[in-house]
């Protein structure tokens, strides 16, 4: 009996410990693997496997979310609302991870190797597109909580979310790379696409940073099963009373 | 003349390998710093149990509120 109940709980769970795993490999690895010497960036490459890895998680976090309130939409299941609503939160917080890791390694690598002044920093495109990113994001957070009947929110709150999503690329990859910027993958920079071209990324780092992307997407996967559990109790509590 | 010719040389023979020879330096000065000391006295596998030992934490604590959740689920509080 109990045999069985371990066998389905591997079967359901599997990608928990994959996700386990993989972020084990990433910080064994991410520390101890050989990466590129390169001047300015010196040991803060090994950034690529946490920082980068923030925002490809949101991305993906964010896709999902945007999946399920066109689901919503489609047959107006407050399920799938949920599902969009923490999906968008877990991936909020990705977001604001990566910029706080953000701020951490341009102030070494801007600021102190490149001796950019405190002004040129805030008038980054990069960093103006991913604020005004999480920013529309965040009035989403604002907007689900100013409604009081339930459908209502629900459905004004998904076709924001198709909004937002609409508007995350354009403001994240976009318009940095019209406008020019110290970000890896600006007309500036001269990196073409970093971490996401098969040729500009060196063959080491690969070996490391998609792993690490795909166990930090699974960690925030569970965690917004999680959340989605919780408020599934919690909504069924409610409609018991 | 020859001989003073072949002192030319000499000298600008010297000169040139004056000046690879310090481009050479040059170049070995100008590595990019690594934290290759870290690695030689094994440092750095400090920082490496430091950081697994968060992450399985962190991954403890989350497996622990996910069988509550299940609980919750199921009924049994």
């Amino acid at each position: 009996m109990r045999h069985s109940i371990n066998i389905s709980f591997l079967q359901k769970n599997w990608w928990k410990i994959l996700s386990l795993l993989l972020l084990i490999y990433t910080v064994v690895g991410g520390f101890l693997m050989e990466v590129p010497r390169l001047f300015i960036l010196n040991e803060t490459i090994r950034n690529l496997y946490f920082h980068v890895c923030m925002w490809f998680g949101m991305m993906i976090l964010f896709t999902i979310s945007f999946v399920y309130s066109i689901r919503y939409l489609r047959g107006f299941n407050l399920r799938n609302d949920i599902f969009a609503h923490q999906f968008a939160a877990v991936g909020s917080f990705f977001g604001i991870l990566g910029y706080a890791t953000g701020t951490i390694w341009a102030n070494y690598t801007w600021v102190t190797d490149q001796s950019q002044s405190l002004g040129s920093i805030l008038k980054e495109p990069k960093l103006i597109g991913a604020a005004i990113a999480l920013l529309i994001y965040g009035a989403y957070f604002v907007l689900r909580g100013s409604f009081t009947d339930m459908d209502k929110k629900a459905r004004i709150s998904a076709v924001y979310n198709i909004f937002a999503f609409a508007m995350l690329f354009p403001s994240i990859w976009i318009i940095p790379r019209l406008v020019g910027s110290l970000h890896p993958g600006a007309p500036g920079s001269e990196s073409g696409n970093p971490a996401l071209n098969f040729k500009d990324i060196d063959s080491r780092l690969r070996m490391v940073f998609y792993p690490a992307v795909i166990g930090w997407t699974l960690l925030g996967v569970w965690i917004a099963t999680l959340k989605i559990r919780l408020q599934l109790i919690r909504d069924k509590t409610l409609i018991n009373e | 003349m020859n001989k003073r010719f072949s002192f030319l040389v000499f000298r600008f023979l010297f000169l040139v390998c004056g000046i690879l020879i310090n481009a050479a330096a040059f170049a070995q000065d100008a590595k990019p710093e690594m934290a290759d000391m870290m690695r030689g006295n094994g440092k750095i596998y400090v920082v490496v149990a430091v950081c697994l030992t968060i992450l399985i934490g962190l991954f403890i604590y989350v497996f622990i509120v996910d069988r509550k959740i299940t609980r919750l689920e199921k009924g049994k509080d």
